[in-house]
């Protein structure tokens, strides 16, 4: 398969490789730029564990083609901490919001898209926008309360 | 495996073959390229005209690269908002678009489904006239050279309140369809005149339950008329039994969900 | 919110408590948030090989002839590995702790016994390159017939689904096909009872389903080892079984787990990393073997299938005078933990309730399924789960609510068990209070009445005056040779001398002091088995502090 180049800006920083035709973006992170937060749940779209932000949007990286994202914004859970914890990520950390901790970036990168576009989500916002991230040790509701706790948080701040 | 990406609509339909299929969201030949069972040429397009909306007098043109989240965030297509909604999750509806939903395979589709409802027409790119959709749904397959689809044009109904769609999953808001059902009654004078009821999940692709459409046919939305409807549900349908459901379960319930939407456009 | 009912076991209750009800973070949550958990594919490696599997599509099959010279030859194929390529091709994962015969191979060679079962590994250079490779075997396949259900598989004529054990059952102790409960005389008491109940209770498979699915990644390391990261629940098992079945010493082993991204008891099974390290023996290079999402579901071990069959005798006052329990676990094509599950759910029976006669056999057996395995209450869960809708089903017949019923029937302090041990530290009785109480359900006045602490022992210490026994499911032709050896005391192997008291009922995973894999043979530390206790003197029900819930293993008094 050929390699394509491919540029891009990842968790701010402008990133130039090569990407085989047909790789996806999730192998592409993980094994071709070493940005291993993005998780495989199922390659098949349904669990979300891969969920990453393409310009502003969340995407699943494991039916993305790596090809596609040249000249795009990619944002990650490993960018989310920009020198001290990302209020989100301390919000998880007090609720109890992770226990194996497979599901959280995924869920973080739902969570902040919520966050950036509604800073006052209902709990059925908080619901539909992590609908698309499965999760198999929570039950999500230490996961909706800490995404509702940072939300008020920052109408508080 | 190669990539290609045409500028234009129709190069891009010229570059097909049978060794090749068009990516659009990539939701569905993503999974494919995966597992490693995908056509070796993987031909995309940026054509602004894929991803136009369009009012156009008595409905709406829509690009068949638009997405699922593009469509929700459209007024024009309002109407079409439930049924948008309920495919995928967030991120599938980022990436799925609404030409892609009409090659979806059997269980998913459920915008198809909706599409069948309101009577759209679909324009395939290099292909002339727009055509019904059931044309190219039952087409679809059949050809070597899969055709790509441009544009979808789908009617406005003049009441809102005449279009229902319900999405049957055991997990919501985001689960695979059971099955999905949509309906278009639109009345003259107190009366349903051409009656249309679709079916997704129910059939090789989604399918017309004519025979419900025939009870209510020239009737009003009543009891009877409905209890009658949801009898014939299935008739004429051969629901298919897979990880989901069984054809039996399909059967016993299809009625049960048609009588509760119906229901539902009834009491207005 | 805990609620702390402070009103229960009052003198023997320690509230003074430093974690519980505190808020307390996860030492790895900070990983968690920040995607630096570091998974077994958290790792990266130049040269990486993926190794995927050829799998059985049928159920039951002889395998006449695999031909991989096609997939040797394709693009990125460095490798292809065949049941002979394995040091030691067969094994049962209990053998580690010497309990039952070696049954399943790593690579099939001669046949299969459910669908999905692997009888080739294809190693390449990407994941594409493998799949595509796996694809190209030609397996010539002599499509047997196959057995699904549990009863079926134990009739006469039956597939013999592992030919280890022909009769499709596990054979327990050397000596029966079923694990035995005797105690008292069931029959007797049925002729006596008022009321009998009978049913019949069902469990499907169900798939664990973590996010993470199963898999290992190993390599070469440079002083003659090979370090191997793994997604397993059972690091130390899985250290074990690989040196097992490589025939090399557990030293040349580095193993790396310890973060897992969920198991719930589908990760128990150590069926990667053996293949993976021998991909990176027989290569040279890093080689990662796991599962995608339709293995985990289709390959992966679920919790097994149950069915029960049980029956009571109960009196007019809706006392349960007898139970008898007929129990089959589907352990699918193999044995892996399922034998042991028996074990601890037959020492579930007949469940927290004193019943004078019971009765159980419980059966081990081999169907086509996908081999089961472990998931929360391993053993237990099922069989609660039909006693508990059998107790309503008694209720009903009682006309008692479900709840006195439960309080009438539940044991006591000092009550004797059908495993012949005397109950202590009991709390049913409270806690069915406290659940009617929040349900708002209104028990009779012997019910508020009534306590864990005082209302058993006496004559409910004593054992039965007769217990009738019998030979049925008896075979021949198996050795003993398991750690549950019978009669205990002087002739029983002492055990290691370990930190706590050593009167620890069997742990499922060997602790690090009792696995010592040898290099040519395997011999496991003996542990010590469960020898009947003689029953303790009834008035002497003293605790001091908080023993009353920490009656596991190293804290119990004598």
């Amino acid at each position: 398969m050929a390699k394509k180049p491919v540029t891009f800006i990842l968790n701010g920083s402008e990133r130039a490789t090569f990407a085989e035709e047909g790789l996806n973006l999730l192998e592409f992170l993980r094994r071709g730029i070493g940005d291993l937060s993005p998780k495989y749940g199922c390659g098949q779209g349904t669990c979300g564990a891969c969920t990453v932000i393409i310009d502003g949007e969340t995407h699943l990286s494991c039916l993305t083609m790596a090809v596609t994202i040249e000249g795009r914004k990619v944002e990650t859970a490993s960018g989310l901490a920009n020198g001290k914890v990302h209020p989100l990520q301390e919000a998880f950390m007090e609720h109890f919001a992770a226990q194996c901790g497979y599901c959280t970036p995924g869920m973080l990168m739902s969570a902040k898209v919520l966050l950036d576009r509604n800073p006052a989500p209902t709990r059925a916002d908080v619901i539909e926008a992590i609908s698309g991230n499965l999760c198999r040790c929570t039950g999500y509701e230490p996961i909706i309360d800490a995404i509702l706790a940072t939300a008020n948080m920052r109408r508080l701040a | 495996m190669r990539v290609e990406s045409y500028a234009t609509l129709a190069e891009a339909a010229r570059a097909m073959g049978p060794d090749a299929v068009f990516m659009a969201g990539g939701t569905l030949v993503m999974r494919d390229v995966n597992a490693g069972t995908s056509a070796s040429r993987i031909v995309r397009s940026a054509d602004p005209v894929l991803t136009e909306i369009r009012s156009t007098g008595d409905g709406v043109s829509i690009g068949a690269g638009v997405t699922m989240a593009q469509a929700l965030a459209n007024r024009d297509l309002a109407y079409l908002s439930s049924v948008a909604r309920s495919v995928g999750g967030p991120q599938v509806r980022n990436m799925a678009t609404i030409g892609g939903n009409i090659f979806a395979h059997h269980p998913y589709g459920d915008f198809a489904v909706a599409l069948l409802a309101l009577g759209a027409r679909v324009v395939l790119a290099g292909q002339g006239a727009a055509k019904p959709l059931e044309d190219v749904l039952r087409e679809r397959g059949r050809s070597s050279t899969s055709p790509i689809i441009a544009a979808i044009e789908v009617p406005r109904p003049r009441d809102p309140r005449a279009f229902a769609f319900a999405k049957v999953s055991r997990i919501k808001p985001k689960g695979v369809s059971v099955m999905s059902i949509a309906a278009h009654l639109p009345r003259e004078g107190g009366r349903i005149r051409g009656a249309r009821i679709t079916f997704g999940a129910m059939g090789p692709t989604p399918l017309r339950a004519t025979a419900a459409e025939r009870v209510l046919e020239g009737q009003g939305l009543d009891a009877a008329t409905i209890a009658r409807a949801a009898q014939l549900a299935c008739d004429g349908l051969d629901p298919p039994t897979d990880a989901l459901a069984s054809a039996w379960y399909r059967r016993e319930v299809a009625g049960t969900h048609l009588k509760r939407l119906l229901e539902k456009m009834e009491r207005g | 919110m805990i609620e702390f009912r402070k009103e229960f076991f009052a003198n023997e209750r320690d509230d003074n408590l430093n974690e519980i009800g505190k808020p307390t973070r996860r030492q790895d949550i900070l990983g968690h948030v920040t995607g630096r958990s570091p998974y077994f594919d958290d790792h990266l490696f130049e040269g990486l090989l993926h190794i995927r599997c050829v799998r059985s599509p049928h159920h039951h099959a002889r395998i006449r002839r695999i031909d991989v010279s096609a997939a040797e030859k394709m693009p990125g194929v460095v490798r292809v590995l065949l049941g002979k390529d394995v040091p030691l091709n067969l094994n049962t994962l209990l053998s580690l702790l010497d309990f039952g015969l070696d049954d399943e191979p790593v690579l099939s060679t001669t046949k299969v016994a459910y669908k999905g079962e692997p009888v080739a590994a294809i190693i390449a250079e990407s994941e594409a390159q493998a799949r595509a490779a796996v694809l190209a075997v030609k397996v010539d396949w002599e499509v047997l017939p196959h057995v699904l259900d549990v009863e079926d598989a134990v009739k006469p004529g039956a597939p013999v689904v592992c030919d280890v054990y022909p009769s499709n059952k596990f054979i327990y102790h050397g000596k029966f096909d079923h694990q035995k409960l005797r105690y008292g005389d069931v029959e007797d008491a049925f002729a006596r009872a008022d009321h009998i109940v009978e049913g019949r209770y069902q469990m499907s498979p169900i798939e664990q389903a973590p996010m993470e699915t199963c898999g290992a990644i190993a390599a070469p390391e440079v002083n003659d080892r090979f370090v191997c990261f793994t997604s397993t629940q059972g690091l130390f098992f899985s250290l074990g079984t690989a040196a097992k079945l490589l025939t090399m010493p557990s030293s040349r082993l580095h193993f790396v787990g310890g973060t897992v991204g969920g198991g719930f008891g589908g990760k128990v099974d150590s069926m990667h990393e053996p293949l993976a390290i021998l991909g990176a023996m027989l290569t040279g290079r890093p080689c990662k073997y796991a599962w995608d999402r339709e293995e985990e579901m289709q390959v992966g071990a679920p919790r097994g299938a149950e069915r029960w069959y049980i029956k009571d005798g109960i009196a007019r006052d809706g006392r349960i005078l007898a139970r008898k329990f007929t129990g089959y676990f589907d352990s699918g094509a193999y044995t892996r933990l399922s034998s042991y599950a028996i074990i601890k759910g037959v020492g579930h029976l007949p469940g927290p309730y004193t019943i004078p006669n019971v009765y159980a056999d419980v059966f081990c057996v081999y169907t086509n399924r996908t081999p089961a395995t472990a998931m929360r209450g391993f053993g237990i869960t099922g069989v609660d789960f039909a006693i508990e809708a059998h107790m309503d089903k008694g209720a009903e017949m009682a006309g008692l609510n479900p709840i006195d019923f439960r309080i009438l029937n539940s044991y006591r302090d000092g009550d004797m068990k059908a495993h012949r041990r005397l109950a202590k530290n009991c709390a049913l009785v409270e806690c069915c209070q406290v659940v009617a109480e929040k349900g708002g359900v209104v028990l009779t006045q012997a019910s508020r009445a009534a306590t864990s602490l005082l209302d058993g022992g006496g004559e409910r210490a004593r054992l039965p005056s007769r217990t009738a026994t019998d030979q049925n499911g008896i075979v021949s032709g198996f050795k003993g040779g398991n750690y549950a050896k019978k009669g205990g005391g002087a002739s029983a192997p002492q055990p290691v001398a370990l930190p706590i008291a050593a009167s620890a009922p069997t742990p499922a995973y060997p602790s690090p002091a009792s696995v010592r894999p040898a290099a040519p043979t395997y011999q496991p530390a003996a542990t010590p088995p469960p020898a009947p206790q003689p029953p303790a003197p009834a008035a002497d029900t003293a605790r001091h502090g908080a023993l009353r819930f920490s009656s596991l293993s190293g804290f119990r008094r004598r």
